[in-house]
């Protein structure tokens, strides 16, 4: 082996390869030469950009859980909801996997991304490392293929059209917060982990 | 790295005497001999070459998810009711539905996200599974792409059971019109879930591991 320091190194999270990490000109992607998975992005955004982009994810989603999605008409009668309204009528039709399935992924897993984002970020922009950074970054980890209010955003729009059929349809607040929150959500979740990781590696050394 | 050199010089981890941790991906020198209890100096997780008993969960997860996958594609999902009419439908039938009265375009979403995708998704797993275990270089490159489609997909076939949701805590006018979750689409959610935990579980190094001779 050379005396390349492990540093430097990379491994392919899909083959096992290992290749050797070089600085990223704008809009780079690194692929893997062996298995052609994506090893790293180039990150135009600093901790102080991705900050902010994170308190208006914040913002936006507080709109969106508030606000109804969908209001339907029937013979000058109206019925909307939220999207806690269709988690809570799914525990109470006795779809209980349901309703906590969707908390989890719509609700819970997509606010806790955001506040411990944000929170590891505001402590990196004054170059420290944030309280519980481990914890917090082994918990981003596992509930990153969890999180799909983007799946959401389709299923509210298939909503409408199918109760369209039948109904008056009016297009709440709520839809557009969430089509909004989606591509907030896209960019911030491009965050590179191993940023973080390799910024707390050099605090602490 | 140059697309010139050849993919069987490129160097593997297990080959220098390195592992990646999964969780923060860093590289650690492994110890010579049991590498079995080791945890990542960083974030304190446990480190494995492959992931553990891979063979033995995707197969598992796997099974799992089909037998929630039958009563999901043949009990209904949701139930219509009108005052002359109560109408239950499947997952099928809700497509057709879609096609016929409102968008043929979103119909075709539908169909990929709720019908298409989950049976790609057992192929390509049990595809994965079959050919990783006979240790063979076929179609490599293929394969590795067939998994990232996967593990990609995977979760947009959550789309029916929030349309159902949805519907269900929309349509509530007593006895002109109501819309009512069925059983159905219970086994739904759970054989996304399920599929999903499955392709989690299933290491994508194995499609590479032919080409050297330890496990």
């Amino acid at each position: 082996m050379s005396t390349t320091s492990l540093e430097a190194l990379q491994i392919c999270e899909e083959c096992d390869t290992v290749h050797r990490r070089r600085a990223m000109t704008r809009g780079e992607v690194g692929k893997c030469a062996c298995c052609g998975a994506t090893l790293e992005h180039f990150h135009s955004l600093n901790p102080n950009t991705m900050l902010a982009l994170v308190f208006t994810a914040f913002i936006v989603f507080v709109q969106a859980n508030l606000w109804p999605i969908v209001t339907l008409g029937l013979n000058g009668r109206h019925s909307s909801t939220t999207l806690w309204g269709a988690i809570i009528t799914m525990w109470q039709s006795s779809a209980q996997v349901i309703a906590v399935l969707a908390a989890a992924t719509l609700f819970f897993f997509p606010l806790v991304k955001m506040l411990s984002i944000g929170w590891l970020l505001w402590f990196a922009r004054q170059r420290r490392c944030a309280p519980g950074f481990v914890p917090i970054m082994v918990t981003l980890h596992y509930i990153g293929p969890w999180t799909m209010s983007e799946v959401f955003v389709l299923g509210a729009l298939v909503a409408i059209v199918k109760a369209k059929v039948y109904f008056d349809v009016v297009a709440d607040p709520g839809i557009y917060a969430y089509a909004v929150l989606t591509v907030l959500i896209t960019i911030f979740a491009r965050v590179d982990m191993r940023e973080l990781w390799d910024m707390r590696m050099k605090d602490s050394a | 790295m140059s697309g010139a050199e050849k993919v069987h010089v490129l160097p593997r981890a297990a080959d220098l005497g390195l592992i990646g941790c999964h969780v923060c991906r860093l590289v650690c020198r492994q110890p010579p001999e049991d590498a079995d209890d080791m945890a990542c100096p960083r974030c304190g997780s446990a480190l494995h070459r492959r992931k553990p008993a891979t063979y033995t969960r995707t197969w598992a997860l796997l099974l799992a998810a089909f037998m929630m996958y039958l009563p999901a594609n043949f009990l209904p999902i949701m139930r219509t009711a009108s005052l002359n009419d109560v109408d239950d439908n499947t997952i099928l039938s809700g497509v057709k539905e879609l096609w016929i009265n409102g968008s043929a375009d979103l119909a075709i979403i539908v169909f990929v996200a709720s019908i298409m995708v989950p049976m790609l998704k057992f192929l390509v797993l049990v595809t994965l599974l079959i050919s990783s275990h006979m240790r063979t270089d076929w179609a490599q490159p293929q394969r590795a792409r067939l998994y990232r489609l996967v593990e990609f997909i995977g979760y947009w076939s959550m789309l029916d059971v929030f349309v159902v949701a949805l519907l269900s805590a929309l349509v509530r006018f007593n006895v002109l019109s109501r819309v009512e979750p069925l059983p159905g689409v219970i086994f739904f959610g759970l054989t996304v879930v399920l599929t999903m935990l499955a392709s989690m579980s299933f290491d994508p190094r194995l499609i590479w591991d032919s080409r050297d001779s330890d496990d």
